[in-house]
């Protein structure tokens, strides 16, 4: 029997994520924290976990994140999010409880909390915006800025010899025993940004299996107060911070036993 | 239930156990560090949480986690310790999350010493962190207070969603004495507003942000009208000895102790001295003092600092009557007998002032 | 057609982000017209119909403004 061909229908196979709120982000155009709080949702809405995931908000240009994001949330102290994201999972063992951080707020002033988090190998997954900068308070530096590159507090280029050079965490954390998945990805073009929504779910896997602490650095850019324009800024990321950070995996989470649930 | 022999320290942490708490977040910090290692043993026996945090820094934050998801949860520290928390309970009264803590006072400033003293009331009493807020502060003298004022934290934690603190110090951790712990309470329900995941259900948020600013002149307005709820309803005081007494001694928890034996002595001198004890710091029993300050002819503030809750006397009693202070700082614990002499000096001075008074034509022009 | 995008007007910022990304270029800023932001947002332009429907745009947008349609056999 032959069977006519139909008009092809347009589906929508890319659509805006369930796990959004559709309130417009007050980030700056081009800014890739959007991309980052996309990937996430797309995440959550695949694995089914929107009603059972707690975020929890940081200090920085993403401090409104919970305007954004379609689930239980809390707002926490500037670089104190791994620290409340304790109490919250330690209280909701069986949810799903990620924090979002800034470079400032992680590297900085939340040192302490995200380095014991990871000792006590806490089953939390921690989204760490890297975008070598202070964006929220006007574009000063901070510890991941790079050697010589220009910010409001260090209008001569940051000196290595008086402020030290970039401080990878990813490579930091991997060290310690009580992480499980450490990997960083950049979001400066369409291959990046979908080799990292995989690791974004990864890491959110490797919290359902409860083995321990899950981070996902995303190299991010500043377009504002990098003084460049979104593309350019991409480009900064791929050209200037690549070489700094290196992508890669740090922590990878032991195979599944042959016959066990992924 | 028994009569046992407690460790206030211990007390406060079983009785925190039975009044329902599901999560201890702590730090060692003499002389509280007992109740840590309590907690440490008992709270996984109940199958319940349990951290020793990497500062109290993170303990506070810990503590406002999980009070954001809904459980009774607690952390303990003194003095210094109790410093580094200020932010974490700003976060939490802006927030509106219920929570305990509880402060075993040493001597201060800075690291000071693992002495005993009183050195935090402004600092608790005031809020200690930024912004308008309160705690309620509940002032324990005894290791049986220690047990019952701790349930009563948690209680009013939860019914007004704020942070109870319990103000005690190194003395009233440390000692033993016989008291009473309640049986075990069930755990409480999640309440609606709690973090849990939004399953059929809108999303929750705890949040102390509120970028306009009307907006948070409203949210202020709401939360002194809560403040006000709780001045109006929660006050508790003692009163030791004051139908008849002339000198009104005001002192919280160890001096408070040590003035009633200093009472006991002057009394027996004929030196009509009683005691106001506030058992509520935070709402202050300010009726009472003015109540008080209308019957003495003076008061004694007895503190184990350098005058902290005599500005509150002071304020309250707005001249009516002297006040006067004695402290002992350092965490150098005040003697009876130095308190004795202190109320018989005031009494002396009342005394004066009123044979003066009587006779207003002896006094130099 | 084999594919189609939509820019959401209310939520593009005219970062032009997409615009790059898109292997036949076919995106353009819309220089004639502001949306409710006060930006040039970005739009399809496609009267060839050549469109596959790849994704690269709504993946490289940071506000998820963009979505994509693809012909699926009826």
């Amino acid at each position: 029997m032959t069977v006519l061909a139909a008009e092809p229908l347009l589906t929508p196979v890319y659509e805006y994520p369930e796990s959004l709120t559709h309130v417009p982000t007050h980030y700056c155009p081009g800014c890739t924290h959007g991309v980052a709080h996309r990937l996430i949702a797309e995440v959550i809405d695949e694995m089914g976990i929107r009603q059972d995931t707690i975020g929890v908000a940081s200090v920085g240009c993403s401090v409104f994140s919970y305007r954004y994001f379609a689930t239980d949330f809390a707002q926490a102290a500037h670089g104190r999010a791994p620290a409340m994201a304790t109490g919250v999972k330690r209280a909701n063992p069986d949810k799903f409880v990620f924090t979002y951080q800034g470079d400032g707020d992680l590297a900085s002033i939340g040192a302490a909390e995200i380095l014991h988090a990871a000792v006590r190998g806490e089953n939390i997954t921690v989204f760490f915006v890297n975008n070598a900068i202070y964006g929220m308070t006007g574009g000063q530096m901070a510890p991941t800025t790079l050697p010589f590159q220009r910010t409001s507090s260090s209008p001569d280029g940051r000196d290595p010899a008086t402020t030290g050079a970039p401080l990878r965490m990813s490579e930091l954390l991997a060290q310690v025993d009580g992480t499980a998945y450490i990997a960083r990805r950049s979001l400066h073009d369409v291959v990046q940004i979908r080799r990292a929504k995989k690791a974004i779910r990864r890491a959110l896997e490797v919290q359902r299996q409860g083995i321990g602490l899950s981070m996902v650095e995303l190299l991010s850019s500043c377009p504002t107060n990098w003084g460049l324009a979104p593309d350019a800024a991409l480009k900064f990321i791929r050209d200037e911070m690549v070489p700094v950070f290196p992508l890669g995996d740090f922590k990878v989470p032991p195979e599944p036993e042959a016959g066990a649930q992924a | 239930m028994s009569t046992e022999l407690l460790k206030g320290n211990v007390a406060f942490a079983e009785a925190a156990v039975r009044a329902g708490c599901e999560a201890y977040f702590g730090y060692p910090i003499t002389p509280q560090t007992e109740a840590l290692e309590h907690m440490a043993k008992r709270m996984p026996e109940l199958g319940r949480v349990f951290v020793q945090a990497e500062s109290e820094v993170a303990a506070i934050n810990m503590v406002y986690g999980a009070a954001a998801a809904g459980v009774r949860t607690m952390t303990s520290s003194s003095s210094p310790g109790v410093s580094l928390m200020m932010e974490g309970l700003s976060y939490m009264a802006g927030s509106e999350v219920p929570a305990v803590l509880v402060d075993v006072m040493r001597g201060g400033p800075g690291l000071g010493n693992i002495a005993p003293a009183q050195g935090d009331y402004l600092q608790i009493v005031k809020g200690g962190g930024h912004g308008d807020y309160k705690m309620i502060v509940l002032a324990p003298a005894n290791v049986q207070e220690m047990i019952d004022l701790t349930l009563l934290a948690f209680d009013l934690a939860d019914r007004y969603r704020i942070v109870s603190v319990l103000l005690a110090d190194g003395s009233l951790g440390q000692m033993m004495e016989g008291a009473t712990l309640p049986p075990m309470r069930p755990l409480a329900e999640r309440p609606a507003w709690a973090l849990s995941g939004a399953r059929d259900r809108d999303t929750n948020l705890v949040s102390s942000i509120h970028l306009d600013p009307e907006e948070l002149a409203r949210f202020n307005d709401h939360l002194q009208a809560k403040y006000a709820e709780i001045e109006a309803n929660e006050v508790r005081f003692e009163e030791h000895r004051l139908d008849d007494a002339r000198v009104g001694v005001v002192a919280f928890g160890t001096a408070a102790r040590v003035a009633k034996t200093a009472i006991a002595t002057v009394r027996d001198e004929g030196v009509a001295a009683g005691l106001l004890r506030p058992i509520t710091l935070w709402p202050y029993p300010e009726a009472a003092l003015r109540d008080l300050a209308e019957r003495v002819d003076a008061l004694l503030v007895v503190e184990m600092n350098a005058g902290q809750m005599v500005e509150d006397v002071r304020r309250v009693v707005e001249g009516r009557v002297p006040v006067r202070f004695f402290g002992r700082t350092g965490g150098v614990m005040p003697m009876p007998e130095e308190i004795a002499d202190a109320i018989r000096e005031v009494a002396g001075a009342s005394a004066a002032a009123g044979a003066q008074q009587a006779q207003p034509q002896e006094v130099n022009a | 057609m084999k594919g189609t995008v939509k820019v959401d007007d209310a939520l593009c910022k005219g970062c032009a982000l997409c615009i790059p990304v898109c292997p036949k270029g076919l995106l353009r800023v819309a220089t004639e017209r502001f949306n409710a932001r006060g930006v040039h947002p970005a739009e399809l332009d496609d009267p060839a119909e050549l469109c596959s429907g790849c994704e690269q745009c709504a993946v490289a947008c940071p506000e998820a403004a963009i979505t994509v349609y693809r012909a699926v056999k009826a």
